[in-house]
């Protein structure tokens, strides 16, 4: 039963090499670009779907912050392909992996602060000590602050395995409960079939929310430090 | 029955023009005719004649991916099964890749 419930997250190997590169090069072939003003339907949705997130992500920056807008919009665009391509049935969701999201997480986040860092030093040295708090508490307040600076790529990637991870892990055992009741009881089968449906539209959320919470967040490290 | 680009974009060599050519003369190198015209005794040297370097290779991907991207998502009206058809093909490739693990789930009583 263990082995069964977690053989969906493993890496799929060929012959040993990492078949999960081949996985994770799939959303690059279903955004395709054009050079054209007028395209076809698939194109010209992409583009209308992108415009519209990019106006919402990157109205709140100055001109620095919008200079990540590229990296931004792959981001969400990655994460959100990756995890709804992961709802299709045996695929592999690369965002289940924690190398991977750790591998998005720890880089961008790096580069915000230390670009905050290096622009505005005091104004990032700032941020450690919120204000008005009273003279004795600064030593601990520092640390503190310090450490949920520090936490803060920790939590981007482990938010997101942990959210796609125990999504597909529900589906997986709910499904396979439903699947041993039909044959006994089938009234709480199709109950049970129900909850299945929900949590399938819960998926779909899921996996979008989470690309944007991932990249709100990242944009949130870069407005406080450009 | 549409050939596999793969196999026969191999052959297409800088002339495309030859294979035109190829409907009027009876006498063709091997290495220019496509899959169809092959006889069934020089299938292996057509095959070995194949550009399979990193760019042969690569080249043979992105012929594939363009015939299919004109012929059904480049269109005036494109519909969804145009992605569709892609995503279907991606569920029966993973799932030949998970078909180890769940060939021991069937309800069977002899595996």
């Amino acid at each position: 039963m263990n082995e069964n419930l977690f053989a969906s997250f493993i890496a799929p190997t060929i012959l040993g090499l990492p078949a999960a590169v081949l996985i994770i090069l799939l959303p690059p072939l279903l955004i395709p670009t054009s050079k054209y003003l007028i395209n076809n339907r698939l194109i010209a949705t992409q583009q209308w779907l992108i415009q519209l997130t990019s106006k919402q992500m990157m109205t709140m920056h100055n001109a620095k912050g919008r200079t990540w807008s590229l990296m931004l919009m792959s981001l969400i665009i990655f994460i959100a392909t990756t995890n709804l391509l992961g709802l299709l049935p045996h695929s592999f969701t690369p965002t289940t992996q924690l190398s991977m999201n750790l591998a998005m997480a720890i880089p961008l986040w790096a580069g915000a602060v230390t670009s905050g860092f290096r622009s505005k030093t005091k104004n990032a040295l700032a941020h450690l000590l919120p204000q008005g708090t009273p003279t004795p508490l600064i030593p601990m307040l520092v640390i503190i602050e310090t450490i949920s600076l520090l936490i803060q790529p920790m939590a981007l990637a482990v938010r997101l395995t942990a959210n796609i991870t125990a999504g597909h892990l529900l589906m997986h055992l709910i499904g396979s409960a439903t699947l041993a009741m039909s044959t006994t009881n089938l009234p709480s089968a199709l109950i049970i079939f129900t909850v299945l449906i929900l949590l399938t539209m819960l998926e779909i959320a899921v996996a979008l929310i989470q690309a944007y919470v991932f990249t709100l967040l990242v944009s949130l490290y870069l407005h406080e430090n450009t | 029955m549409e050939i596999p680009s793969k196999i026969s974009g191999l052959k297409k060599t800088e002339e495309h023009s030859r294979h035109q050519d190829s409907k009027i003369a009876s006498v063709v190198p091997v290495k220019d005719k496509k899959l169809r015209e092959v006889k069934l005794g020089e299938l292996p040297s057509w095959i070995l004649m194949g550009d399979f370097s990193p760019s042969g290779i690569f080249g043979a991907f992105q012929r594939g991916y363009y015939r299919y991207y004109n012929k059904y998502i480049n269109v005036k009206k494109g519909s969804i099964s145009g992605v569709t058809m892609v995503l279907a093909c991606y569920v029966l490739f993973s799932y030949s890749f998970s078909y180890k693990h769940l060939k021991h789930e069937w309800l069977r009583k002899y595996h």
